[in-house]
């Protein structure tokens, strides 16, 4: 098994400034957007860029929702392994808001097809975009692509993206991990 | 998270206190999902699940039935008394020719005891106790189990005393051995004639006064008396009962402390519990009832993944 470094810390502090810069130039003041990180792994960015938003940028009461998308998943029995479920924390309306799903790796695009339909479940928002730290292209099994893209990334089948964190893993860091 | 041990929820008897745990663990997050303005999830929306009642229940069936809608599950109902088991049909055929439309899951509550083992044995689906005779009813032990530990904290170290009707009740069975696997001390209590004889053999203690019974506990667990199943008179008069072992606000204020009062309904309003106790702020009647429908999605969602994916 080998490892090759995609983004080192400072590159991903630079691509969570951008991301957060894209956000404000989109969605303001946040007034109407909710953040809405996928569990388990997008929560993590989306703390991240919450903190930013509010301690660099100055931007008050962003409000982070967490959504699990187990019950969701079109893989249930399909998969060898069973399916965990995390906690769905969503403490406000998503009727009318604008709603930005956060999460680590866009891949196949079925997590967020799952989060699509789990989101239902909380009202109807206005409208839906999607961020994410990794894009990894040409893996698509849906027409869903991210809306903010922190660095897109070729990958081939048997290679993984398995992104760091210092509050997890114990340092920020993206890498592309060959079997 | 791991999976069942098991491919069929017979009884407490066979399952682990992993496989407990594990559904609590899931119970927890269908909890919050019942309580979302859309309360469904669509995790078994291609799952059919039979119910099978060759007894009667309110309950339990409709609170079944609520899980497996909420988990977008294709449900039919069928309910002995308005089918060919009447015109002499076996057990094994008539679910047969249920599983022959395509039938993923049963949930079954049949009059004798063992009904579900003997299935589970001779039929190709998951089946799931919803009670058989007086031998187990697993799915309401597990939702008393789960109510003490979301109202106390934890189950391990707790003192529950079951007080009625040991003999015929299923609830009081499932109870001890769910109880005693989580870590619990179980006593029984009630009049010596509903006390089954080896009791102590699975390590229960009996005591005859109710009063000492409730001074020891931290939850009690009221069972109804079960008219239905007795043929002889086990005690003089339901009066009687009432004076040595209903539970009433008196004696509960007479203890200096606060006990958890369960019941798995229905009630008998003052027979083994009085209105004022039903309806106080220690009587977890009505979270039991919430909670089941939390567990029996966790447990359907459970086993319902163990069920294999057929491709074609």
């Amino acid at each position: 098994m080998s490892q090759k470094v995609l983004l080192n810390a400072t590159e991903v502090q630079i691509a969570l400034h951008r991301l957060a810069c894209q956000l404000i130039e989109n969605h303001d003041t946040f007034k109407n957007t909710v953040l809405v990180g996928i569990q388990p792994r997008g929560v993590f960015l989306a703390e991240r860029l919450k903190t930013l938003l509010e301690k660099e940028y100055k931007i008050k009461n962003v409000s982070l929702g967490y959504l699990d998308i187990t019950f969701y998943r079109d893989d249930f029995r399909r998969s060898g392994k069973p399916l965990e479920a995390n906690t769905t924390n969503i403490d406000f309306i998503v009727e009318d808001k604008k709603v930005v799903f956060i999460d680590d790796v866009l891949y196949t695009g079925r997590s967020i097809r799952s989060a699509l339909t789990a989101i239902q479940s909380f009202g109807r928002p206005l409208e839906i975009e999607l961020l994410t730290l990794i894009d990894r292209r040409f893996s698509r099994h849906l027409p869903i692509q991210p809306d903010y893209r922190g660095r897109q990334v070729d990958a081939i089948g048997g290679e993984k993206v398995k992104v760091c964190w210092k509050e997890n893993e114990g340092e920020d860091a993206v890498y592309l991990v060959k079997n | 998270m791991s999976e069942l041990s098991v491919n069929h929820l017979l009884g407490i008897k066979y399952i682990t206190e992993d496989d407990i745990q594990l559904i609590f663990e899931t119970a927890d997050h269908f909890k919050e999902v019942i309580n979302r303005p859309i309360k469904k999830v669509p995790s078994l929306r291609d799952i059919t699940i039979a119910n099978l009642f060759f007894e009667n229940s309110t309950r339990t069936r409709l609170s079944f039935e609520l899980a497996e809608k909420r988990l977008s599950a294709d449900v039919i109902n069928f309910s002995a008394a308005s089918s060919s088991v009447k015109k002499g049909e076996t057990l094994i055929d008539t679910v047969n020719n249920i599983l022959s439309m395509k039938v993923d899951m049963v949930v079954m509550r049949h009059p004798n005891p063992g009904a579900g083992v003997f299935l589970s044995k001779h039929v190709n689906a998951s089946i799931v106790n919803a009670g058989d005779g007086a031998h187990e009813h697993p799915t309401q032990a597990l939702l008393d189990c789960y109510s003490i530990r979301e109202k106390l904290g934890d189950v391990a170290g707790k003192k529950v005393v079951i007080v009625g009707d040991i003999l015929h009740s299923r609830v009081a069975l499932s109870n001890i051995f769910a109880l005693q696997k989580l870590g619990a001390e179980v006593k029984v209590c009630g009049p010596k004639t509903l006390i089954p004889k080896y009791i102590e053999s699975l390590g229960v203690s009996f005591e005859p006064n109710l009063k000492k019974a409730l001074k020891w506990c931290d939850v009690a667990n009221m069972l109804r008396v079960q008219n239905e199943r007795m043929d002889i008179s086990y005690f003089p008069s339901t009066r009687e009962y009432t004076q040595q072992f209903g539970v009433n606000k008196a004696l509960l204020d007479d203890l200096n402390k606060e006990i958890v009062v369960m019941h798995p309904g229905p009630i008998n309003r003052g027979v083994e519990i009085t209105s004022d106790v039903a309806d106080s702020k220690q009587a977890i009647i009505l979270d039991q009832v919430q909670n089941g429908v939390a567990v029996r999605m966790a447990v359907l969602y459970l086993l319902a993944s163990k069920i294999k994916h057929n491709e074609d």
